[in-house]
């Protein structure tokens, strides 16, 4: 029986003072919950699902232009905007109008190949302006568009945001308070008692852990009372997977941390760590985007893990077992970089 | 508490040498801390007090020379003595934004004996700060709560790094007096200074440093009546002071010094001195702007070995 003159195991005391200091600082408080709430409301309303929209078609201002409107407006499901002839460029560069009508016989489209957008407008223009110079459909086909919650932009993206922000937090919240506690000599301090530098490092990762159940909480909860966001697989295996990623990225802050000498430094590695996995890992825009060359490396970082596992959770239902893949790689992670740090650590 | 009733030294080195690439921080130090007194190691800034102490911590590694803590070695029982030994360091800032009481908490669970929490806030004096944030507290305050820190084990040997440096004199007899408390429990001190009063108030013996190795050793007593002069006269005058020969020739003087267009007389016979100081001056005709004497402390025993005085950067 230990006697610790009222004080808990070291663990828990060291882990409750990282919360604690945490909790107290107001800033890092607006960037784990209110910073990725408000980003989920930004991008949620930006991409929000309004239904079947009208095409936008410019027409250029000439001769002609009053029938080929007359057309789109008879086929329905079009906004015309009028384009001055020597505007046409600019108006699809700035987003104007995907697509241009030049009438004559025939009419000429002007519009950005490399645009989906811009070929999706073309596809419905041409087939509008086709039926009313008398085209005639081989067949008619029956149509039935789904909105099912799941296969929203939003649902992709809330996903995204969270293992972001698991990621974000991870770092910073464990690279930040070490650097500090280095320079102020207080990692110093620390070594010259019987604690146990493991317990130490873990303790940052733990606290961690207590910060993610609110922080997953918070986003998920938003997104769900918001804009309906599911989460099909269950909030158990949503909770596994989150703490999973939350020691991954925990791990990979100490290992960034352990050797930093100045705030700076560190948060310049941070970014330098952080940078390729907000581009590459699926964040915003889908990682398959991505040349077949770079998948191997894309899909063997922590973050394309934890997104794909998250999405494969949150919006197809999967279970852990068949996740199983991607939980390996974020534990090798976690596990890989938590041994490293241990090894390289700098205490003073 | 299990103190070895032992005649063995709290601590000792021999042969201490720290390089580093631009200087010679401690040049072959040689050194001993009995158990259950106080010592300390007064010097200037940049004598090398620093780093002895934290290579008898164990906080940096030697390039030459023997350290024995409590009769151990830190390459083989570091862990043992992490737990023996409370450490204060100069430069540590402690969490901000954590309370007293937590702060101490938290220092207390790495031990497995020592005080109860509340009994240490009560040992510095904090009780009634217990739940402030430490970013809060005053400098004698932090002092003293740093103090707690390194008495959370219950430690038998505790190093003190410039404890009192900045602090007002209230908050470092306050702080005195916990040492005093932790002495009268039978700890043993070592501390650095370069407050001479500190060390002629707290310590038992004093080494003084200067440029990596010990230039006296011995009580602040001892120490003092070194230099052969209980008392020192400080003079000035408007116009040229009589040349070093003839103040050296007066009665009792035994040694005389200029700075900063003062001379300072040590003596021993202060009765003697004075009055046949004055008798010169008046035959010179040169009048008195200033005259001061008082006993001669450890700074004049570090003027008279240095040519310098403690607080000179």
């Amino acid at each position: 029986m230990s006697n610790r003159g009222g004080a808990a195991h070291p663990l828990v005391e060291l882990t409750l003072a990282r919360f604690r200091e945490f909790l107290r600082e107001p800033e890092a408080v607006f960037w784990v919950f209110a910073f990725p709430v408000i980003m989920t409301c930004a991008l949620g309303i930006a991409f929000r699902s309004r239904g079947a929209e009208p095409v936008i078609v410019g027409v250029a201002e000439q001769a002609g232009a009053d029938a080929v409107r007359g057309a789109l407006a008879a086929a329905g499901g079009f906004t015309v905007r009028s384009i001055a002839p020597g505007e046409i460029e600019r108006a699809i560069r700035d987003g104007r109008a995907p697509v241009v009508v030049v009438p004559g016989t025939p009419p000429a489209y002007r519009f950005d190949e490399a645009r989906a957008e811009s070929q999706v407008a073309r596809l419905a223009v041409d087939r509008a302006l086709q039926r009313a110079a008398g085209r005639q459909d081989a067949f008619v086909p029956e149509e039935r568009p789904i909105d099912a919650i799941g296969s929203r932009y939003i649902d992709w993206l809330v996903p995204g945001l969270l293992g972001m922000n698991i990621m974000g937090t991870g770092l910073w919240g464990v690279g930040f308070s070490i650097v500090q506690a280095r320079t102020k000599k207080l990692l110093k301090r620390l070594v010259a008692t019987p604690m146990s530098r493991a317990a130490y490092l873990a303790s940052h990762v733990l606290s961690r852990l207590l910060f993610l159940a609110m922080e997953t909480l918070v986003i998920v909860g938003f997104a769900w009372a918001v804009f309906g966001v599911g989460v099909r697989g269950g909030v158990l295996a949503l909770a596994v997977l989150a703490l999973a990623g939350a020691l991954t990225f925990g791990g990979l802050g100490l290992l960034v941390a352990s050797r930093a000498r100045t705030i700076e430094a560190v948060s310049g590695l941070m970014n330098l760590v952080m940078m390729p996995m907000w581009v590459l890992s699926g964040v915003f825009f889908a990682s398959s985007n991505f040349p077949d060359v770079m998948q191997p490396f894309i899909q063997a970082l922590p973050l394309t893990a934890l997104n794909d596992a998250l999405r494969g959770v949150m919006n197809e239902g999967q279970s852990l077992v068949a996740l199983r893949g991607e939980m390996a790689i974020l534990l090798a992670w976690g596990l890989g970089t938590f041994a490293l740090a241990l090894r390289l650590f700098r205490w003073q | 508490m299990n103190r070895v009733p032992t005649d063995a030294p709290a601590l000792a080195c021999r042969g201490l040498v720290k390089r580093y690439p631009d200087i010679v921080a401690v040049a072959g130090l040689d050194l001993e801390v009995r158990r259950g007194e106080c010592f300390g190691l007064l010097g200037p800034n940049g004598a090398g007090k620093t780093t002895t102490i934290e290579i008898l911590e164990g906080l940096l590694d030697q390039d030459e020379g023997e350290v024995e803590v409590l009769g151990r070695g830190w390459r083989t029982d570091r862990d043992e003595l992490r737990r023996r030994l409370g450490v204060q360091l100069q430069e540590t800032q402690l969490a901000d934004k954590l309370t007293v009481e937590e702060t101490l908490r938290l220092f207390r669970s790495f031990f497995t004996d020592g005080p109860a929490v509340s009994a240490l806030l009560d040992l510095v004096e904090l009780g009634a700060k217990r739940a402030s944030w430490v970013g809060k507290l005053s400098g004698g305050q932090k002092q003293r709560l740093a103090i707690a820190c390194a008495l959370a084990g219950r430690p038998e040997l505790l190093f003190l790094d410039e404890p009192t440096t900045g602090l007002d004199p209230q908050s470092r007899r306050q702080l005195w007096d916990v040492l005093g408390r932790f002495r009268a429990d039978g700890g043993t001190i070592l501390l650095t200074t370069h407050y001479m009063d500190e060390a002629h108030a707290l310590c038992d013996r004093v080494g003084i440093m200067d440029r990596g190795t010990l230039i006296a050793l011995g009580t602040p007593r001892a120490l003092v009546a070194s230099i052969g002069a209980e008392h020192v006269v400080e003079f000035a005058v408007d116009g040229t002071p009589p040349p070093d020969q003839a103040l050296r020739a007066l009665p009792g003087v035994r040694e005389a010094r200029r700075r900063d267009g003062h001379v300072a007389l040590a003596t021993s016979e202060l009765h003697a001195t004075i009055p046949a100081l004055l008798d010169r001056l008046r035959h010179d005709g040169t009048a008195l702007s200033l005259l001061a004497t008082h006993s001669a402390t450890l700074e004049d025993v570090f003027v008279s070995l240095t040519g310098r005085h403690l607080r000179d950067e």
